[in-house]
């Protein structure tokens, strides 16, 4: 099978079906070994067993963009090449990105409030994300709104194009203005300034979560195309009914 | 594992991970298993697709 033939929904569905189960179990083992790994990694000197809270934060934190940026991917597969699969991946990934954005900007407020001593701050870099969650719930609420399914893709494509700008302000926000947050400290010029002792736990937590979007995605991609053919279907009994 | 005063701070945030991955695992769960089903009905009641082939058949 080659890379093409995933743009035939039936093809896509009878390979995901095969891969799905392993996706999952991989999923699973990775999961299981960072929260061992994490729940096993020391107190940091300055914040203590808070620290702790960074193992799930920060990839929350970044699949939120992540998931962004793929349905910024699929957006161009929607617009510029019509391609037939593109709108499924990015709808489906829409509540998917929702919920890690949502995680994100909980569990930084749970720890934000023992370090900073506040949980929220209307400062550039939860400003920023706030926004980037609030666009997740306006393309949901579009792709809700609009009945003929090829419409919506055109506007949430835009939608989501536009919405794209501002993954650079997120990740750039901590260097451009005076946060409460701190600067990257993972993907830095430079390399990695935390200590071996969490960066891998953070690692394979990041690695575990991306395939856990994966997982999700696929299966929730699944269940779109399926939601199509009832579409299609329920048209065609429609029309039968009123000939 | 002693995780100190901000404890509830922890255990709160790792949590509610566990609970909304739970939520999204099995609302997309029980999702393919509802359009399953509607297909199934949409079959039996004689709507079939241009190609002859069952849309309700995958795994």
């Amino acid at each position: 099978m080659t890379l093409i033939d995933l743009a035939n929904p039936t093809k896509f569905l009878s390979l995901t079906g095969r891969i799905l189960p392993w996706l999952a179990g991989a999923t699973a083992i990775l999961l299981m070994i960072g929260f061992y790994q994490a729940a096993m990694a020391p107190d940091d000197y300055q914040q203590g067993a808070t620290v702790k809270i960074m193992f799930i934060h920060v990839p929350n934190a970044w699949l939120s963009m992540f998931v962004w940026g793929v349905m910024s991917l699929a957006a161009l597969g929607t617009l510029v090449w019509r391609h037939p699969l593109a709108d499924v991946a990015a709808k489906a990934a829409a509540p998917i990105g929702a919920a890690f954005t949502f995680l994100a900007l909980v569990t930084g407020s749970l720890w934000g409030r023992p370090m900073w001593g506040t949980y929220w701050q209307w400062d550039a870099r939860l400003t920023s994300v706030l926004i980037l969650f609030l666009m997740y719930l306006g393309l949901i609420a579009l792709w809700r709104a609009v009945d003929d399914p090829s419409r919506a893709a055109r506007a949430a494509a835009i939608l989501t194009l536009v919405g794209a700008l501002n993954l650079p302000i997120i990740k750039f926000s901590v260097d451009w203005w005076n946060t409460l947050h701190q600067p990257a400290s993972v993907l830095r010029m430079g390399g990695s300034t935390l200590d071996r002792a969490f960066l891998i736990p953070l690692l394979v937590m990041a690695v575990g979560f991306s395939l856990l979007f994966v997982t999700l995605h696929l299966a929730a991609m699944r269940n779109e195309i399926l939601r199509r053919r009832v579409r299609s279907l329920q048209i065609m009994q429609a029309s039968q009914q009123a000939a | 594992m002693a995780l100190g005063p901000y404890a509830s701070f922890i255990v709160t945030s790792y949590a509610l991970v566990a609970a909304v991955v739970a939520i999204l695992i099995a609302w997309i769960a029980i999702d393919f298993r509802r359009q399953k089903a509607r297909l199934r009905e949409l079959e039996a009641s004689g709507i079939t697709r241009r190609s002859g082939r069952s849309a309700a058949d995958i795994r």
